[in-house]
């Protein structure tokens, strides 16, 4: 479905990207971990094009359509079905919960379903109905995330990129947002997932890349990392 | 809507008690202060809701001012006012709506055509671009004296201006931007303002967005130049200043960003101090008194209520009156 080939992408003068290569098919949640600092959230910005490659290519494979990503608009690629829910709870403060649930459904072409999915998005986080006249910058950290996410979902996403969606939880609202993310991937959604819990993220994913100093250092089938004597040392605080 | 009418009439019925009543100083007075209103609610939909910072009011006014007033112009004495207007126009002489209509027109192809490269941008480059657009106008109208007469700007413009106009002008700024606030719109651009990169996560089309609230307000404020010309019969490069730039930015941030009620209260309070300081600063011989003062009122504002009058929201009773379904 996606399909990142030798991808370059600097930060201003710094070159964070140094030639990765990595694909995610239909109907996967492929995980993307590795330390602070490594390229993760680069790598989610450079497909929904907040950033844009220096060199190397972005594909999205789509109802047998092959599109590439890095020459469209951020807004143009949300149209395709590709949402990036950013990381750290961005949700916009001083409107309300509800009004920021609808943004998320702003770039939907057909209007219709969307009080459908807005009940489907209160049904997986019951909390946002309760509190869908209050500000979002009112709610708690663990409460903004669900929003994050619920608004995303509102966009009808086909892939979802999900960035630390664990940052800061509680370990209880940790499960809660890894189990809608499990729901979410087994109703069709393919997600890529970058993660610094790299335990949770492997658990839940069908493969997974590990990300070094912008190159791709591991890959595999998840199990396959867990078990990984390098990964359990590095990301899983295991000492080997 | 039926609240917004009743609303619409009872702004009607003020006005015409005012054109009975009130002497000519305080119908000038009374238009300007509209005019205000209709600048201030108009720069909202940048500075209020989309959480841009323009500057450019004065030179849109200045240029949908100065293609009004040529329009309206009487035609005999264009001869020698304007020699270097084409023959075509200089026969002509408009009434004032379609002068006011394409004066507004104007200054919005004006305002794409800055807004197009700058709004790409993040950061205050919208502040910078616009400060020098009001600066490179006024350069202009100096030095195209064929068409303007220069610095000695036009006077003599027929007063087409009245109550009237100006009521109906306003009343459409603040039903437009209204409209524009309560629609989804009105949240993609307040999304663009509380949070930039998640609303171009979420497909907002943060160029796309912002140019419309910019151009909007440009043509109003074209429109708004032309009403004021007609109003006070003169314009000149330097009518629509800096000092006016920061006269509204000021009256926003009272008000709070981006409620229209909060424009329009702290617009007509402060337009109407400034005017009652003028007696004051002659007295006293300190003029420039009502800026100190002006300047006084942000410091102040900024300290004690960063969010203005109403914060961004409109206050509970206003909103409750025109909308009727629960928020």
């Amino acid at each position: 479905m996606l399909e990142l080939v030798d991808l370059h992408v600097y930060r201003g003068a710094t070159h964070v990207l140094r030639g990765i290569s990595m694909t995610v098919d239909e109907g996967e949640v492929v995980a993307l971990i590795g330390a602070n600092g490594a390229g993760k959230t680069t790598t989610l910005q450079t497909v929904s094009g907040l950033l844009r490659p220096r060199t190397g290519e972005v594909t999205l494979r789509s109802q047998g359509r092959r599109i590439a990503l890095a020459a469209q608009a951020p807004e143009a690629i949300v149209r395709l079905g590709v949402v990036h829910c950013p990381e750290g709870r961005q949700v916009f403060a001083s409107l309300s919960v509800e009004e920021n649930l609808m943004i998320g459904a702003y770039a939907r072409r057909q209007r219709t379903g969307i009080a459908a999915d807005l009940a489907r998005v209160h049904d997986l986080f019951p909390i946002l109905a309760e509190r869908r006249a209050q500000r979002a910058g009112s709610l708690s950290g663990g409460e903004q995330m669900m929003l994050a996410v619920g608004r995303a979902l509102m966009a009808r996403p086909r892939l979802l990129l999900l960035d630390e969606p664990s940052l800061g939880l509680a370990p209880q609202m940790v499960e809660t947002i890894f189990a809608v993310i499990r729901d979410l991937n087994r109703a069709g959604v393919t997600i890529l997932l970058v993660e610094q819990n790299a335990a949770m993220a492997l658990e839940l994913a069908h493969r997974g890349y590990v990300l070094e100093n912008g190159t791709i250092a591991l890959s595999g089938p998840a199990e396959a990392l867990l078990a990984d004597e390098q990964v359990k040392h590095a990301y899983l605080g295991i000492a080997g | 809507m039926g609240r917004g009418l009743v609303a619409l009439g009872l702004g009607a019925a003020a006005v015409a008690v005012m054109q009975a009543s009130f002497n000519d100083y305080l119908l000038t007075l009374a238009s300007i202060i509209l005019i205000n209103v209709m600048l201030t609610t108009s720069l909202s939909l940048t500075n209020g809701l989309t959480g841009l910072f323009s500057l450019g009011h004065p030179a849109f006014m200045t240029i949908g001012g100065y293609v009004a007033a040529i329009l309206t112009y009487p035609a005999r004495r264009k001869g020698f006012m304007m020699p270097e207007l084409p023959e075509a126009l200089a026969v002509q002489q408009w009434d004032l709506l379609p002068s006011l209509l394409v004066g507004g027109t104007a200054a919005a192809l004006i305002a794409v055509l800055v807004g197009f490269p700058v709004l790409r941008l993040r950061g205050h480059y919208l502040a910078v671009a616009t400060l020098g657009l009001i600066i490179i106008v006024k350069v202009l109208v100096n030095n195209m004296d064929g068409y303007t007469r220069g610095g000695l700007g036009l006077n003599g413009l027929p007063q087409l201006t009245n109550l009237w106009w100006v009521f109906g002008w306003t009343a459409l700024s603040i039903i437009v931007c209204w409209r524009i606030k309560h629609s989804s719109l009105g949240r993609t651009m307040m999304a663009l303002r509380e949070n930039y990169m998640a609303a171009q996560c979420m497909g907002v089309s943060a160029l796309g967005i912002s140019l419309i609230a910019f151009v909007t307000g440009a043509f109003f404020a074209g429109v708004a130049g032309g009403l004021m010309a007609h109003l006070i019969t003169v314009i000149t490069p330097g009518t629509y200043s800096v000092v006016l730039a920061f006269n509204l930015v000021v009256m926003i941030v009272v008000g709070g960003n981006g409620s229209l009620t909060g424009a329009i209260v702290a617009t007509v309070i402060l337009s109407i101090a400034s005017e009652a300081l003028r007696p004051v600063e002659e007295a006293l011989e300190l003029y420039g008194l009502s800026q100190v003062i002006l300047a006084l009122c942000l410091i102040l504002m900024l300290i004690y209520r960063p969010g203005g009058l109403f914060g961004s929201a409109e206050p509970a009773l206003v909103r409750r009156w025109f909308t009727r379904r629960s928020p």
